[in-house]
């Protein structure tokens, strides 16, 4: 005990010389001690500008003498500096003692207060990939309607009439009167989205690239692998000197980049009445790479696009000069792909609109809460 | 198309691996979907050989057999079937084998002897209809065989997936024909098991109309049916079929029936050559006549559906009336049965189209209606009509009454298509050598007629491969023959495109992002819908009515998914959609077609939080922001003003593109307040974001409190402000909206947050009092607004 009073001796602070402003001196050495109300308290009393004791200090510095006002003044004036800065230390230690009381107390595990997070659609997400890959291949987008005449969707894509190539595309027809002329018909939803091919090359001489994302109807049921209009996307290139190894090659590499550098593809025969030679993509399966699962039915492929050299009778349908100009041709289904790169069982998840669902492709993920 | 392994390998005469035939077949353009082991439950039944018969001690009808089935030692048997014979083989099921249908054999006591297995009849092995008695088995293999490998049983069906273009594959020949090719091995007709007793004389070509074996046959209706085939064969024996033949049925799911029938079936599935037996007997003249229906003409097809014809329908017909659908089905009242003794052949070309229409009015699709639609080859009668009267002579007897008849005009030349070869390097991108290119032509079927002097060579196709007619056509065979598999797929250079991305597809990129950046999940609902007005586009064959039309807004469709997520016990939904709407045009127009943008919101404003924050639901002033962004990213240069009881977007010509409102919806109890929007996507052009200079003097902030009438609205008043206030008047954003009973009646109290800025210099209290006194005078003078008195504040601010 002797040896705190000691210390406590000396540190008391030095007389100043004037008794009214020494008998503060034991306030400043106490306010270290203060809590935080006695500080607020002791900040009035001594600074306050109505009845502090240092302010009423200050104003009496004009009633002295002359000769006593510097000296006296002088000393008010440090004496008020030095309160000044131990009240701000002590009300920087209470802060600071205050913050870390209140985290002591606090369950820091209770969860962050989040906002609401938007999303893309999947399908979305998979098309914008897809197109991504193809612009750094010298490929822009293009568009056209949905609403098409049976020569767009056909006979300029080289369907012959009333043939079982046009079994594959169930068809739903617009009930309306054909619209006339050169190029009108029967009105329908377009099948796939190559009639595009057709406006394209009419509208811009080759050289064309381009790919064509789009809506396709047909007149399916929804079943949890088939719906009445699905995504398509369509790729076209066209300009002298193209050939089947252009083809072949561009398409691998987009495989290589939207699975993975080491990823299997094959290509196999196929046919499509608008390319010829035709063939179909098939990739390694992404669920079993390979080795044979039910989702491949056991072969270890999946099948990702058709595809094939353009046919001379679309060049000629659509005023390109079929000697001069070759081109390729394909097109894959993103809604099928997007349930392959998810596993999703189920196509119809992808028009449900169910907000789990589509919570699940949030970035950077968010749980409904 | 069903394929058996077995059958494909009577025609190549060498085994054939399954995986490896599956993954050939697929390569070559026919992909296998699947490969189905036959009578793999067949693989525990061995070969017995009974050797002692003697009767059961306790039962009358019960036998007890010695059987050696290839082990050391004898097993007993005991044996319910009348037709045991000492000496003789049957099918034997051991002890633990498990049977078609999941019957496991055990060792038990019948009527106090142990019988130590099983002999089986046909029916027990699933093979065949044959449940009398057992199995009697004419082999030499050993006792203690696997019986799929004595019969032999053992196959596999594969399910190959053959392209409308590849009619010559819808029949066995087809196939091997293809693999002859690929494997470079020669292929033909299987063997027949007996051999024929009489060999068919060759066919005599007649014109339209003549007599065979008494039968008259006529083509009336040359377009379609270019060519019809008959013979006449009496006598013949209506009976099961012989084992090899019902095998080869069954194994690619034909049901076998009688084996006249199973003949002509069996010609299909091997030759793709549809054929159809008629009973003479039944037959009215008789004859059998290539025509059209008559109008009011009807016919009982094989199923016993009776049919209404149309003058638009090739049948054939007998003196009396229709009797079956051409290249569709047979007719019941002409069909062979256990009666008949005398059939008349029918083996004709019907033609695509005809075909094609007849089946989709009807409705009725057949394994020969399939072919025909797809075109079988025109000139491969004669073959397949000696091979179907040489199978029947081998099972069913009967004795051929005349040559074969052929009806129809005879073979044209077959068409030529002329192959450069700079064609095929220039599609294909490698250079072949030319003797290669030959080779692959030749290899199925193809005759070429060299022109060496013009680089080109004149190919004259077979008549089983009507697709290729022209250079192209060619140049696929050329590659798919050389596999494509072995392309390089070395990536060379290119000329990019000279197109632009179209600007409706930049626009939506850009819309959409930030439309996710506002806390909305993008969905892709179907775009049909039900009826929606007049303007609806309506469909002519929907899936249902209430996927009738195609829709002409997206809100409805957006209104539907949040109901389905209440359904759920979702109550916090924010969902938006791009996509396009249809509005139904003049008469010969196209529909109108749109891109809109439409978004619905209902629930929390904030995820719940535990602090307490999130429980305010969302509501006109989340909307209106919502509006406000989305007009902003869809319409350039677009406003939102008020209408109603909500808002509306307007383009920068001042036409309406949007509307936002609280929406009506079928919401539970429990569920917040539905809003939604709805607005034209704009393709025009994004301005690019415009910099300012940032400011490098302090603002001053004033709060005018103004009192405002009723019928006043913010808007006004702010656009006064900014007029009147000049060019040094920054910013003006509402601080509060007060009403109460302190305030003169009538009016609200409203607080506008003003911010003032000099660009060069401070402003001075003085400037600013006189812009303020300025904007005052314009309040009062303009809208008669008043300043609330100063210390009157009170309440709610």
């Amino acid at each position: 005990l002797s040896c705190q009073i000691l210390v406590l001796a000396s540190l008391m602070s030095e007389p100043i010389g004037y008794p009214d402003l020494d008998k503060l001196l034991p306030r400043l050495d106490a306010i270290p001690s203060l809590g935080s109300e006695a500080l607020a308290a002791e900040i009035i009393s001594v600074l306050g500008r109505k009845s502090g004791v240092l302010t009423a200090a200050l104003r009496s510095v004009a009633t002295l003498p002359v000769e006593q006002r510097k000296a006296y003044g002088g000393a008010v004036n440090r004496l008020k500096v030095r309160f000044e800065e131990a009240f701000a230390r002590r009300s920087e230690t209470l802060d600071a003692e205050s913050r870390h009381r209140d985290l002591v107390g606090v369950d820091l595990s209770m969860p962050g207060r989040r906002r609401w997070t938007g999303a893309e659609h999947p399908v979305t997400r998979v098309v914008d990939e897809i197109v991504d890959i193809f612009r750094g291949l010298g490929f822009a987008v293009a568009v056209g309607p949905e609403v098409e005449t049976d020569w767009f969707n056909f006979t300029a894509l080289n369907f012959p009439a009333d043939h079982p190539a046009m079994d594959m595309h169930d068809t739903l027809y617009v009930d309306a009167p054909p619209v006339p002329g050169e190029q009108g018909g029967r009105l329908l939803l377009r099948t796939h989205t190559s009639p595009v091919q057709i406006r394209t090359l009419l509208e811009s001489p080759p050289p064309v690239r381009v790919v064509i994302p789009g809506l396709v109807y047909r007149n399916d049921p929804f079943d949890p692998s088939h719906a009445p209009a699905f995504s398509q996307i369509e790729g076209l290139a066209v300009d002298e000197g193209i050939s089947f190894v252009d083809l072949k090659a561009t398409l691998v590499h987009f495989a290589h980049r939207f699975f993975s550098p080491t990823t299997k593809v094959r290509f196999r025969p196929s046919f499509f009445p608008f390319t010829e030679p035709s063939a179909e993509m098939d990739v390694e399966c992404q669920l079993c790479h390979g080795s044979g699962c039910p989702a491949c039915k056991g072969t270890g492929w999946m099948e990702i696009l058709g595809c094939g050299m353009v046919h001379p009778a679309v060049f000629e349908h659509s005023g390109v000069d079929p000697e001069k100009y070759t081109g390729w041709a394909f097109g894959m289904g993103p809604h099928r792909i997007t349930m392959l790169r998810y596993g999703i069982p189920d196509i119809r998840l992808l028009y449900d609109g169910d907000m789990r669902f589509l919570e699940q492709f949030v970035p950077g993920g968010q749980k409904q809460p | 198309m069903n394929v058996s392994r077995r059958w494909l390998e009577a025609f190549l005469r060498r085994p054939l691996e399954v995986r490896e035939l599956a993954e050939r077949l697929t390569m070559l353009g026919a992909p296998v979907d699947a490969v189905v082991p036959l009578h793999a439950d067949l693989d525990e039944v061995l070969i017995a050989l009974v050797e002692e018969v003697r009767p059961h001690p306790n039962a009358e009808r019960l036998q007890v057999c010695v059987v050696n089935s290839g082990g050391a030692e004898r097993l007993n048997v005991v044996c319910g079937a009348a037709n045991v014979v000492a000496g003789r083989k049957y099918p034997f099921a051991p002890v633990g084998a498990t049977l078609p249908g999941g019957v496991r054999i055990e060792r038990r006591k019948l009527r106090g002897e142990t019988s130590e297995g099983m002999l089986c009849s046909a029916r027990e092995l699933g093979l065949g209809q044959d449940g009398e008695g057992i199995w009697e088995l004419d082999t030499d293999a050993a006792p203690g065989t696997r019986l799929v490998d004595a019969l032999p049983l053992a196959d596999h069906r594969l399910v190959v997936d053959v392209g409308p273009n590849r009619p010559d594959l819808l029949g066995h020949k087809g196939i091997a024909r293809e693999l002859s090719a690929a494997y470079s091995s020669p292929f033909r007709l299987p063997a027949i098991p007996s051999p024929p007793v009489t060999d068919v004389p060759p066919v005599r070509r007649v014109g339209g109309d003549t007599v065979v074996g008494g039968v008259h046959v006529a083509i009336e209706d040359l377009e379609g049916c270019p060519r019809l085939l008959g013979v006449v064969l009496r006598g013949v024996k209506i009976a099961p079929s012989p084992t090899w033949l019902a095998q080869r049925l069954e194994a690619v799911g034909l049901r076998t029936i009688n084996d006249v029938v199973d003949a002509t079936n069996y010609v299909m599935l091997e030759l793709n050559q549809p054929m159809h037996a008629y009973d003479i007997a039944r037959l009215r003249g008789p004859s059998v006549i290539a025509r059209r229906a008559r109008a009011g003409e009807s016919v009982t097809t094989l199923d016993g559906v009776e049919r209404a014809l149309t003058p638009e329908m090739t049948v054939i017909a007998d003196d009396a009336g229709a009797i079956g659908l051409a290249g569709i089905m047979g007719g019941a009242a002409t069909e062979v049965t256990g009666d008949t003794v005398d059939v008349f052949l029918e083996c004709a070309y019907f033609t695509p189209k005809g075909v094609r229409r007849t089946r989709r009015t009807l409705g009725l699709s057949t394994e020969a209606s399939y072919r025909f639609e797809r075109g079988i080859d025109r000139w491969g009668g004669v073959e397949a009509l000696r091979r179907c009267v040489e199978i029947i002579q081998a099972t069913a007897g009967g004795k051929l009454a005349d040559a074969p008849v052929d009806l129809g005009p005879g073979p044209p030349n077959p068409p030529r298509i002329f192959l450069r070869s700079s064609r095929v390097t220039q599609l294909l991108g490698i250079e072949l050598p030319w003797h290669a290119v030959e080779g692959y032509l030749v290899s199925v079927g193809a005759t070429l007629v060299p022109k060496p002097a013009d680089g080109r060579i004149a190919v004259e196709v077979p008549s089983w491969r009507p697709d290729l007619v022209r250079e192209v056509d060619l140049i696929e065979e050329v590659a798919r023959l050389h596999g494509y598999q072995n392309f390089p797929a070395e990536l060379r250079a290119f000329r990019p495109g000279l197109l632009d991305d179209a600007p409706i597809e930049r626009a939506t990129t850009e819309v959409r992002r930030g439309l996710a950046s506002q806390g909305l999940l993008e969905v892709m609902p179907l775009p049909t819908a039900p009826a929606d007005g007049p303007e609806s586009v309506q469909l002519l064959n929907p899936l249902s009515s209430s996927e009738g039309h195609l829709r002409r807004r997206l809100l409805p469709g957006l209104v539907r998914l949040v109901q389905r997520n209440w359904d759920n016990q979702v109550e916090n939904v924010r969902l938006f959609e791009i996509g396009t709407v249809f509005t139904a045009a003049g008469a010969g127009e196209r529909p109108l077609e749109e891109r809109h943008v439409a978004a619905v919101l209902t629930g929390g404003r904030e995820p719940a939080h535990w602090t307490g924050t999130g429980e305010s639901r969302i509501d006109l002033w989340d909307l209106k922001g919502q509006f406000e962004a989305a007009v902003g990213l869809a319409v350039p240069g677009g406003v939102v003003q008020v209408q109603g009881n909500g808002w509306i977007g307007l383009d920068s010509q001042g036409r309406t593109v949007g509307r936002a409102g609280p929406l009506e919806a079928d919401a539970p109890p429990w569920a917040a307040p539905l809003f939604g929007y709805e607005l034209v996507l704009d393709a025009a052009p994004r301005q690019p974001a415009h910099f300012e200079a940032l400011p490098s003097t302090p603002s001053s902030e004033r709060v005018l409190a103004l009192l405002l009438a009723e019928g006043t609205t913010v808007r006004q008043v702010e656009q006064l402000l900014r007029r009147s206030g000049g060019p040094l008047l920054e910013g003006v954003t509402i601080e509060s909206d007060y009403h109460g009973p302190e305030l003169p009646p009538g009016t609200r109290s409203v607080a506008f947050r003003l911010t003032f800025r000099a660009p060069d210099r401070t402003l001075r209290d003085a400037e600013i009092d006189s812009m303020e006194t300025r904007m005052l005078a314009a309040l009062a003078a303009e809208l008669g607004i008043q300043r609330r008195e100063a210390g009157a504040s009170g309440g709610g601010e």
